[in-house]
């Protein structure tokens, strides 16, 4: 496995997984409180979407020539990746409140309480609500397992590493019997977003006709510098923050 | 009708996000790039400025 197929099966992994951990919290939710058929049933055929999402999509984008392909996927994965490392940025400095996995689930809990009694059969309210979770979830999944696949020519490791980040994540949540609330969500998105990031700019210039200085080997420049430059921005917004506090 | 403008909100709020200037950046940087580039000149530096940039300039903005 060459470097960069590293990088694409890590960050699929990490970002399914911290994904997966959110839906799971919902499907939790309204299982426990509600109907577990129904939320099992809602999550199973949200999955099925996405997996013919991935299976048509797929082909079609790693059909586009090459270099069409890396210009306009690498500036999407770099405008995802940024709003990713924006986001994870604020979260760490404070300005932006953490994800609280045992919050979402009480509230999650309370308003599935508050929808009125469970129907008979398939319950349309957890059915909706699961369904809708995971949907919107793993559609970020799915975004990443295309772009990243199709820009290394390689959707099945993707998807297989998507796969296996699910599978661990339901185990996980089998085992505790609630939300995964210990998993560090802040810090994987921050690596997540670093990742999509480098790979976006690479990706990115190199569709735009640029020639990276040492080939495939500039990434590993590119993926320090900007972990590194990302953690000086996350010091100086909390200095700017302390200095705006003292006056 | 009402369906496919939400449809459109949603693809606008999943792909560029809380701030259009950086996906309006980065489309920019990459046309600057495709120019130096197709004037025979190394290029390669002009996306991860870019992007420094333009995640400081948005980070800025959100802190206030």
């Amino acid at each position: 496995m060459s470097g960069a197929e590293v990088g694409l099966a890590l960050s699929v992994f990490i970002a399914c997984a911290v994904e997966a951990v959110e839906a799971l919290t919902i499907v939790l939710a309204v299982g426990v409180t509600r109907s577990w058929r129904s939320a099992l049933t809602g999550a199973g055929v949200a999955l099925a979407v996405l997996a013919v999402l991935t299976a048509v999509l797929g082909p079609a984008i790693t059909a586009l020539p090459l270099g069409v392909l890396r210009v306009v996927v690498g500036g999407l994965l770099l405008i995802f990746g940024l709003q990713w490392l924006r986001k994870a940025i604020l979260r760490a400095t404070g300005l932006k409140a953490l994800h609280d996995e045992a919050a979402a689930y009480e509230e999650e809990q309370a308003a599935a309480r508050d929808a009125g009694a469970v129907g008979e059969g398939l319950d349309p309210y957890t059915f909706t609500v699961a369904f809708k979770g995971v949907l919107l979830e793993g559609l970020e999944v799915v975004f990443i397992v295309l772009t990243f696949g199709a820009n290394q020519h390689n959707v099945g490791l993707a998807a297989a590493a998507a796969g296996v980040a699910v599978i661990g994540v339901v185990l996980a949540g089998v085992a505790a019997h609630r939300p995964l609330s210990q998993v560090p969500e802040n810090t994987l998105k921050f690596v997540v977003g670093v990742m999509l990031t480098s790979f976006g700019i690479f990706w990115g210039a190199e569709g735009a006709g640029a020639h990276w200085p040492g080939g495939d080997a500039a990434l590993l420049v590119i993926v320090p510098a900007t972990l590194g430059c990302a953690l000086a921005m996350v010091a100086a917004l909390r200095r700017s923050g302390h200095e705006a506090a003292r006056a | 009708m009402r369906r496919v403008r939400a449809f459109g909100a949603f693809l606008y709020d999943f792909v560029v996000g809380d701030d259009w200037r950086v996906a309006a950046g980065v489309a920019v940087a990459l046309a600057v790039t495709a120019v130096v580039a197709g004037a025979g000149l190394a290029a390669w530096w002009i996306m991860p400025v870019a992007t420094v940039g333009l995640l400081a300039a948005s980070l800025w903005r959100a802190a206030g």
